[in-house]
């Protein structure tokens, strides 16, 4: 692998890992306030790229539109991904885990229903949608915009980086500076007694499945934008974010993006070295690594409820 | 507190207007009984102590009384109001605070975001309250921005304590203050939870250190598999030999 050639594949690698710890953000949400493995959440991805689709070709951007109808087109589908994978989320938790919830289900029964919500919802986007690939219509014209290191950086690239970074940021901020993040973290940490607190656990929870679901969905727009979309479209990504959501140590939200961005940057890395069928073999293998070592993951520091 | 003197004179005969009233509580986990019927009464003002051995109830009771657990059967009543069946975080709006047993602070958040915790149900926080418990804790003054979970037991109490009153509660239940603690710190503690209810706060204290709990209280109650075995003026407790040797741990003298 040449010099420039890793560059190229370093970025690429720190885009689709930024892309991966917004997804991983989404997993460690849920985890905290209801120890859930949400594997539905790769169908929140999933639906969110669908909306971004759905809302571009009603809307359908000319062939080479001005830069600023661009940005309206890339705002629009980062919206309608966003509200696509909210509603699916927020639907989820009605739906699906507040009625075990109610009746003290066991932690197994969980999984097992996150696992069937997941069929079904891409079972059901296949026979909405077509189980073919659909190509995402482009907001933008997708040129070359600078070089660093000898690696092209492209609008789509920046879009996502970018686009990543800022709900990072964001959501960074909401946990720790809102009250709904204070209520959010509490809950993790303690649900009952964050009830004796005045914080209703409920409303929390819901808010906090619609977050990531935001979040998700908005992702699954920008993954949409750089390969396609498709009903199964969800699984490698949700599955590799679950695991970058545990390298990182799961309930913990910096620990998520962390290892979003190391499985996205091994992935790519992965592909010059040994090939591309190795690809996903190498973030597995930093997942398995790392949990050797700190079996909590990098930046957790607990398992389960213990304090 | 004039209250508090009118009860002490009164020395735990019928409360006239009891703060916090409880009429045949029943409750149960699954099949298993917790409390099979239990009367009690804290009036304004007061502190009063329940004790009783492990899986006696006590806190059972204090759960129902802050609605972490809804009852069977029988009454909790607030100022003459019906709460049970409340969810707990709207009764922290009727003006109870809870330090459950084991202190259990958020123990990734700093002292202050602790405190901040307590003041969930305001909508901002106002910094008297905090001052209120820095003053009564200096040593959380001093630890403000470390995290709880780096604290000692002590400090943890101290703040599971101040966090409940930045709610600013009428009603103190505290559960064990003294759990795990070295003797010092356990009486450094006590004479806070005095000095709160001084200042007019209501307690309904939960020990398995009985003497230390009746020694603060003026009145107690001895609960036993789930029922009241024994209430009373706290002095009648403490001066009770057969109470002593059944109920407070001590060997028939």
């Amino acid at each position: 692998m040449s010099l420039n050639e890793f560059w190229d594949y370093l970025v690429l690698g720190v885009v689709l890992g930024s892309i991966y710890a917004v997804i991983a953000i989404g997993y460690t949400l849920v985890y905290g306030v209801l120890q859930l493995i949400n594997f539905a959440h790769s169908e929140v991805f999933m639906l969110g790229a669908y909306g971004g689709l759905i809302s571009l070709t009603i809307i359908a951007p000319g062939d080479s539109p001005s830069a600023l109808a661009s940005v309206g087109y890339v705002a629009l589908g980062l919206a309608a991904g966003g509200l696509f994978g909210a509603v699916t989320a927020y639907g989820l938790e009605k739906v699906a885990y507040r009625p075990l919830r109610r009746r003290g289900a066991p932690r197994l029964i969980f999984l097992i229903t996150a696992i069937g919500a997941s069929f079904f919802l891409y079972n059901l986007a296949g026979k909405l949608f077509g189980r073919d690939p659909l190509p995402m219509p482009d907001a933008y014209e997708n040129k070359k915009v600078f070089t660093l290191f000898g690696a092209d950086l492209n609008v789509t690239q920046l879009l996502l980086l970018g686009a990543a970074v800022v709900m990072m940021i964001g959501l960074d901020l909401m946990v720790n500076r809102t009250k709904l993040g204070s209520g959010i973290r509490a809950v993790s940490q303690d649900a009952e007694v964050a009830g004796l607190m005045g914080v209703d656990i409920d409303k929390v929870i819901s808010r906090t499945f619609v977050i990531g679901g935001v979040l998700g969905g908005a992702a699954g727009y920008l993954y949409g934008t750089f390969t396609q979309v498709k009903f199964d479209m969800g699984f490698i990504p949700g599955i590799t974010a679950f695991a970058a959501a545990v390298v990182g140590g799961i309930g913990n939200i910096r620990g998520a993006m962390l290892g979003g961005m190391m499985l996205g940057i091994v992935e790519t890395l992965t592909v010059p070295v040994f090939g591309g069928e190795w690809r996903h073999v190498g973030a597995f293998v930093v997942l398995i690594g790392v949990l050797m070592f700190r079996p909590t993951g990098i930046l957790g520091e607990r398992v389960g409820r213990t304090a | 507190m004039s209250t508090t003197t009118e009860l002490q004179k009164e020395s735990g005969g019928p409360v006239a207007v009891p703060l916090l009233e409880l009429r045949g509580l029943r409750v149960a986990y699954g099949a298993i009984e917790a409390l099979k019927g239990i009367d009690l009464t804290v009036g304004e003002g007061e502190i009063v102590a329940l004790l009783g051995g492990n899986g006696a109830g006590k806190t059972t009771t204090l759960r129902t009384v802050s609605g972490m657990l809804t009852p069977r059967q029988g009454e909790v009543r607030l100022r003459g109001e019906r709460i049970d069946g409340i969810k707990s975080h709207e009764l922290v709006n009727f003006g109870i605070g809870h330090v459950p047993e084991g202190r259990r602070v958020f123990a990734r958040m700093s002292v202050r975001e602790n405190l901040e915790m307590g003041a969930y149900r305001f909508k901002g926080v106002d910094s008297a309250d905090m001052d209120r418990v820095y003053t009564l804790f200096p040593r959380l003054a001093e630890r403000r921005s470390q995290l709880a979970g780096t604290l000692s037991g002590g400090e943890q109490q101290m703040l599971a304590i101040g966090r409940a009153l930045m709610s600013r509660p009428e009603l103190l239940l505290l559960d064990e203050p003294s759990m795990g603690l070295a003797p010092l710190i356990v009486e450094q503690i006590f004479v806070i939870i005095r000095e709160i209810n001084e200042q007019g706060t209501t307690v309904l204290l939960v020990e398995q250190n009985a003497t230390q709990a009746l020694g603060l209280a003026q009145r107690g109650y001895v609960l036993e598999t789930g029922s009241v075995a024994v209430s009373g003026p706290a002095q009648d407790l403490l001066a009770d030999p057969r109470i002593r040797a059944a109920y407070l741990g001590e060997g028939a003298a």
